[in-house]
């Protein structure tokens, strides 16, 4: 099951980042988590009066795409079922697909491959596996959201605009990476660089200056939702509304852990995360300026009274916020590919997961978004996969009711 | 020159059009909650979705009469802002922000997933729901008219008729109720919650009250919407259509009775105009296509309104008609 959603996924997203032909095809990808792309297994096209239009071998990335010069019109695509590698079996539906390609229109084909790793191993497995999964999510969510909690806390500003700097990160590591031919982690380097740029020009340019001349929060909140719709879609513009995946690290293997199955890249993810996330909270726990910024969540008065320098903390809050919120969009594009709404569409989980946690503390948006991007996860076990966020939606209005101020917040910031 | 004009007379159009009522709507309702309430709604579209589903759903799934789907519309927007408004109304105002946004983009996700299909039909939507209605239009709606030199179908033009009628009638009822006493103490709210409970009040129940009443006027606003196109698509029902409205609602004056109607049609002749202007230029060859080709246009209207939003709020948040000391909102 989990396989053949996969396949689907594939078969619909690339051919979208290649866009290349004009006119009708049938396109696709074989693969399964385990085995990778499957190559060199032949693909078959007949008509609908059983002449053959054409047969080709699927490439190195297991994909195919067949032209159809005839145009639109019911087509059978089958794959040679023998050739496919040991353990690699055909779905329930079998080795052919009967499909109808509308005018223009480049038929995505999906064969829905299985290979034993997932669906027959009962629901304790799936479980195992979701929560591994949610935990990768969970803690890419907390990676981005850390930076929004912060400015929230420090400033008292409810950044709509939080989800871009995500979105900025990811497609400044795209084009540097595939574009530029530069590995991806030097090019998740100079992404968060980037990132710390955008956040300190955010603050300088732009909140610094609307603090000065005492523009309200709510104010506030709307200039930022502004500044999102122009960045969103300016970002549109510029990258196009393309999925595209990196350079590096695509075509990987699921290693298996026994319970679970992860490939290397999403361990790696899982790994970064918790380092990056380690980082933070020493820095916040030990060092001068992290003990500045917690004390400028508290009671910004005091600690400017107390000779913190509130600007300047404020300033540090924004590069760091940048530079988490850009490498949080390069471990999510790395698993969900790089689009330009990519941050937007995690802006509402992060809100979740910081409102979770408690609203403008640091280790609450941590504890927040793991439990969101878990529970998102896991809740396709009994609801379908397409509404999973709705369930992270509908838990943020449950706690809500239950606990305002989330798991660490303090009653009184509720108001 | 002649490219102007036509953008011009296309931009007025758009203006007088379906799409300016269903942002008026919108806007007259995110009026009630946040220009006299002060309540942050950044999910107003979704009271527009429910609006225009009940009666595509009533209509073409159910096959029940167009008026009652028109209730069932209103019935399932008042229910929305009864859930929302339950857990959000006594927390701080960006509370509400956050689940209205996140409702929103969470009943549109809900309406175009698959488990969703047999009932909205997915990502495809509904159609074929406004016949009945347009069938009363007293013209004929299958010839085009001429009005100011502009080309409408009789449909169309009986559509922004009976729209107009429905927010000049909102209209009346908000200024009616802003001058009532139950006006004065929402406006009170807005300026300092603690002295209105002090006084007695219950600020809850006004709150919920103020809530409801600008669903209600959002959901009319998507069955404009969804009447005027002739389908209803989750799609259509992007977050990003509410910061529209709200662009209008602080263009044309928060807390004004006619600030959003006037708002909504100087946006929409605005965006139009640029939209149409701006495919001309694309096509005559003035902008090069390596600048800006005519797929980026649909993109570059709402940068427009980010820019013009940030620009609003920062040097003149009163808009054209507002005043300026009844517009400094703080969250806290």
């Amino acid at each position: 099951m989990l396989v053949g959603i996969l396949a689907a996924v594939f078969a619909a997203l690339l051919p979208a980042g290649i866009a290349s032909a004009e006119g009708e095809s049938v396109r696709g990808t074989l693969q399964t988590s385990r085995s990778g792309p499957i190559a060199g297994i032949e693909v078959t096209v007949t008509d609908s009066s059983g002449d053959e239009v054409d047969s080709v071998e699927t490439d190195d990335d297991g994909r195919f795409d067949i032209p159809l010069p005839d145009g639109a019109g019911q087509y059978t695509v089958s794959i040679d079922a023998e050739s496919l590698p040991d353990g690699v079996t055909l779905g329930p539906q079998g080795a052919e697909r009967t499909v109808t390609v509308d005018t223009g229109r480049q038929q995505p084909v999906n064969f829905g491959l299985q290979d034993g790793s997932s669906g027959g191993g009962g629901s304790t497995i799936r479980a195992v596996q979701l929560l591994v999964d949610g935990l990768r999510f969970g803690l890419i969510i907390a990676v981005c959201a850390v930076g929004l909690s912060l400015i929230f806390g420090t400033t008292g500003l409810t950044n709509f605009a939080h989800g871009e700097l995500v979105t900025i990160g990811a497609i400044v590591a795209w084009y540097v990476n595939v574009q530029g031919g530069v590995p991806l982690i030097a090019a998740t380097l100079i992404a968060m660089v980037v990132g710390a740029g955008v956040g300190a020009l955010n603050e300088l340019a732009l909140w610094r200056p609307l603090r000065r001349r005492g523009t309200g929060l709510v104010a506030a909140l709307v200039v930022s939702i502004g500044l999102s719709l122009l960045l969103r879609y300016a970002i549109q513009i510029v990258y196009g509304g393309f999925s595209n995946p990196y350079a590096e690290y695509q075509s990987q293997r699921a290693v298996d852990y026994g319970v679970f199955t992860l490939t290397n890249r999403a361990l790696a993810t899982i790994v970064i995360a918790v380092v990056v996330l380690v980082l933070v909270a020493l820095m916040l726990q030990r060092t001068k300026i992290g003990k500045a910024m917690r004390a400028v969540s508290d009671n910004r008065d005091l600690a400017a009274s107390s000779g913190i320098d509130v600007n300047r903390v404020i300033l540090v809050v924004w590069m760091m916020g940048g530079a988490l919120a850009a490498l949080g969009g390069v471990l999510l594009g790395l698993s969900d590919q790089v689009q330009w709404d990519m941050g937007f569409r995690l802006l509402l989980l992060m809100f979740a997961g910081v409102t979770l946690g408690g609203l403008g503390t640091a280790y609450g948006a941590l504890v927040g978004s793991v439990i969101i991007g878990v529970f998102v996860q896991m809740s396709t076990l009994v609801i379908p996969d397409d509404t999973k966020y709705v369930g992270g939606l509908l838990l943020l209005i449950v706690i809500l009711v239950i606990r305002p101020q989330g798991i660490l917040g303090s009653r009184a910031r509720i108001g | 020159m002649s490219d102007l004009i036509d953008a011009l007379l296309i931009g007025v159009k758009s203006g007088l059009g379906f799409q300016a009522i269903f942002f008026a709507l919108l806007a007259i309702g995110i009026n009630v909650h946040f220009g006299y309430t002060g309540l942050l709604n950044f999910g107003q579209i979704a009271f527009a979705m429910l609006g225009g589903f009940g009666i595509a759903i009533s209509v073409s799934q159910w096959g029940l009469p167009f008026w009652v789907g028109v209730l069932v519309g209103i019935a399932a927007a008042v229910v929305l802002a009864l859930l929302l408004g339950l857990p959000t109304l006594r927390l701080r105002a960006d509370y509400l922000a956050i689940v209205t946004i996140a409702t929103a983009e969470g009943l549109r996700l809900l309406f175009r997933s698959v488990s969703a299909t047999p009932v909205t039909n997915g990502t495809r939507g509904l159609s074929a729901f406004n016949q009945s209605f347009i069938a009363l239009a007293p013209w004929d709606t299958q010839t085009r008219y001429r009005i100011l030199g502009t080309s409408w179908s009789g449909g169309e033009l009986w559509v922004a008729v009976v729209g107009w009628v429905l927010v000049a009638l909102s209209c009346l009822l908000v200024w009616a109720l802003m001058r009532s006493p139950w006006g004065r103490v929402l406006k009170a709210i807005r300026e300092d919650e603690d002295a209105v409970r002090a006084l007695g009040k219950n600020v809850y129940n006004y709150k919920m009250q103020a809530l409801v009443l600008g669903a209600v006027f959002g959901a009319l606003g998507g069955m404009v919407y969804a009447v005027g196109t002739g389908s209803a698509i989750p799609d259509q029902y992007q977050n990003a259509n509410t910061f529209l409205a709200y662009a209008a609602l602080i263009l044309g004056g928060a807390a004004r009775v006619l600030g959003p109607v006037v708002g909504s049609i100087i946006l929409l002749f605005i965006l139009q105009f640029a939209d149409t202007f701006l495919r001309a230029l694309i096509s005559n060859g003035v902008i090069p296509d390596a600048l800006l080709s005519s797929t980026d246009v649909a993109q570059i209207r709402f940068v427009l309104v980010g820019i013009g939003l940030m620009l609003l709020l920062v040097f003149r948040p009163q808009g054209i008609f507002g005043d300026r000391r009844e517009v400094m909102l703080d969250a806290r």
